[in-house]
């Protein structure tokens, strides 16, 4: 059996990797990375609202479609999607809904199961699984620091957009830190460790990672006033919407206008 | 929020929201062989204070919703709702209440960070289970199935409340206590945020001055014993007296018998006088074992 560090290490890896995969696919060349992001964030994020305000499957099923096809066409492939996504939202939100089926009142439909309840749980399960789809597809094929410039479409404040950017820039360094925390104990570490000593390590790991964070904040700032910030933040906003993008726009909005139209 | 920002607010929050980004990704070994995710909402707000825990614990939140796809975005509002402000308001009362002014690096510190963020993390889930059970009411199709959580209140509190007085409120209260207990001993400086009025930590000579004057104290009242009427239980010698032990009683003749030198007519002073050559010899046999441990430690 795998001992915690090593599945620690293991799941820190994993996220490492994933944002690692998630860029080298947001810059690759296929539909919607050719898309102006301002585009893609407005179009992806209406198509996630309406996956949340349909009140029929069919619909929801149909949006399902729409994103495995964008995924297709934007060279994600299909087993990724799977392994990242669909599974994993379907074991958490299936859980959840499993019950449902047998507990919402209502005609009786199969066994103990009642008609209310599979649609009950077919809309918790749709909707988690085409709205997941749907916002991994804009982090798939959009580098991070471009999502969060064309979050100022919505009037997103500079200064959060800044934020969003620079905690994003400092996961992976913490992770990092993490990383050789758990690898240096790992190297020093024989045999498997008892209960409350790994409970020991994780604490003062996450203590060790918080004493480097603040200190690495304060080191930061004086690196960014040493550089001139004093509290204004300027964002290089150098989107052009080309006509295919515009093209992309009306697209989005006739699919959002439908899907909203039908399922009301 | 741009009267509370200055300059060295960007750079911290944002490195304190890749930290709880990092520890809600740390799984927690946990009393009873199970594993558990703590959101470090606990130790976010005891060193940043509530309001800019708000902001962290929502960014990470956020990033961890858009760019990891966990948690959903139509739900970021309801997720930064429960687990950043309910989170964050909850555990500095509690913290704050429960800590009280004690010293920064007191246990009741320790104590009080453990509580406040099981019980911040259990308000939260509770919040949660409230927004999911009253949905079934709220949304439901024409045939009267439920279009998003499909449980109600009976069902949902129950279901949510399990997993986190148990399981989710335990991890949390293991990082939190954990990490304090931490930072008392390696930098206890970032823990003054939270604690305006917490009382200097004493030298380690102002305890030892208690214990003297206690010393003291117990010395002078030595002689209260013979004021008391009878004999001490057990105390005199056995009447009549066996043999054997009659025969040993001459093996060691005491320098003070009976805790009355032969020197003084005083009992009282006598008992007075015993108590602190006794305590005067203990001391020196301490102060004698303590020099030869630290010689054998260098050596």
């Amino acid at each position: 059996m795998q001992g915690y560090i090593e599945r620690t290490i293991a799941s820190l890896i994993a996220a490492s990797e994933r944002a690692a995969i998630a860029e080298q696919v947001a810059f690759s060349e296929g539909a919607l990375q050719r898309v102006d992001p301002r585009v893609k964030v407005a179009g992806l994020f209406s198509l996630i609202i309406v996956v949340a305000a349909s009140r029929r499957l069919g619909v929801i099923a149909v949006l399902f479609l729409v994103a495995a096809v964008l995924a297709a066409a934007s060279h994600v492939r299909m087993r990724r999607l799977a392994g990242w996504v669909w599974l994993p939202v379907l074991f958490f939100t299936g859980a959840i809904a499993l019950p449902a089926i047998f507990l919402t009142p209502g005609r009786p439909a199969a066994i103990f199961a009642t008609e209310q309840g599979l649609r009950a749980a077919a809309f918790l399960i749709g909707r988690a699984e085409t709205a997941s789809t749907l916002s991994a597809l804009l982090v798939l094929t959009t580098p991070w620091p471009w999502v969060l410039k064309a979050l100022r479409i919505f009037r997103c404040p500079m200064i959060v957009v800044a934020i969003l950017g620079m905690t994003y820039r400092y996961i992976f360094v913490i992770l990092q830190t993490a990383l050789e925390v758990f690898e240096a104990r790992q190297s020093r570490t024989v045999g498997v460790l008892p209960p409350s000593e790994r409970r020991r390590l994780a604490s003062s790991a996450a203590g060790v990672l918080l004493s480097k964070s603040v200190h690495m904040s304060g080191e930061v700032h004086q690196a960014m006033r040493s550089r001139g910030f004093r509290g204004e933040i300027h964002l290089l906003e150098d989107f052009h919407a080309r006509t295919a993008d515009w093209c992309w726009l009306a697209g989005f909005g006739l699919v959002v206008a439908a899907a909203f139209w039908y399922g009301r | 929020m741009k009267r509370a920002f200055n300059t060295q607010m960007v750079p911290l929050l944002s490195v304190f929201a890749a930290f709880s980004f990092i520890i809600m990704m740390f799984n927690l070994p946990l009393p009873g062989g199970t594993t558990g995710h703590a959101v470090g909402v606990g130790i976010a707000t005891i060193v940043l204070g509530p309001w800019a825990s708000i902001l962290g614990i929502s960014i990470a939140l956020i990033i961890q919703a858009v760019f990891f796809g966990d948690g959903g975005i139509t739900a970021i509002g309801a997720n930064c709702f429960n687990m950043a402000i309910v989170g964050s308001l909850a555990t500095y009362a509690i913290y704050r209440g429960l800590a009280g002014r004690s010293a920064i690096t007191s246990a009741r510190r320790v104590v009080a960070a453990g509580v406040a963020g099981y019980v911040a993390i259990n308000l939260a889930a509770l919040a949660a289970a409230i927004e999911f059970g009253i949905q079934p009411l709220l949304y439901h199709d024409a045939s009267g199935a439920p279009l998003y959580a499909p449980y109600p209140l009976r069902i949902a509190i129950p279901a949510m409340m399990i997993g986190h007085l148990t399981i989710a409120g335990l991890a949390e209260m293991v990082v939190s206590a954990g990490v304090v207990a931490y930072l008392q001993k390696s930098e206890p400086g970032l823990l003054k945020r939270t604690a305006p009025g917490a009382v200097e930590d004493r030298p380690a000579v102002g305890s030892l001055r208690h214990l003297w004057f206690a010393l003291a104290v117990l010395l002078i009242l030595t002689p209260l014993g013979i004021l008391a009427t009878g004999s001490a239980w057990g105390e005199s010698p056995p009447s009549p007296m066996p043999r054997g032990l009659k025969a040993l009683s001459s093996f060691w003749t005491a320098p003070m018998p009976g805790y009355a030198p032969p020197f003084l007519k005083s009992p009282a002073f006598g008992y007075l006088l015993s108590a602190m050559t006794g305590t005067g010899l203990i001391l020196l046999l301490i102060l004698l074992a303590g020099w030869m441990f630290r010689g054998r430690t260098r050596g």
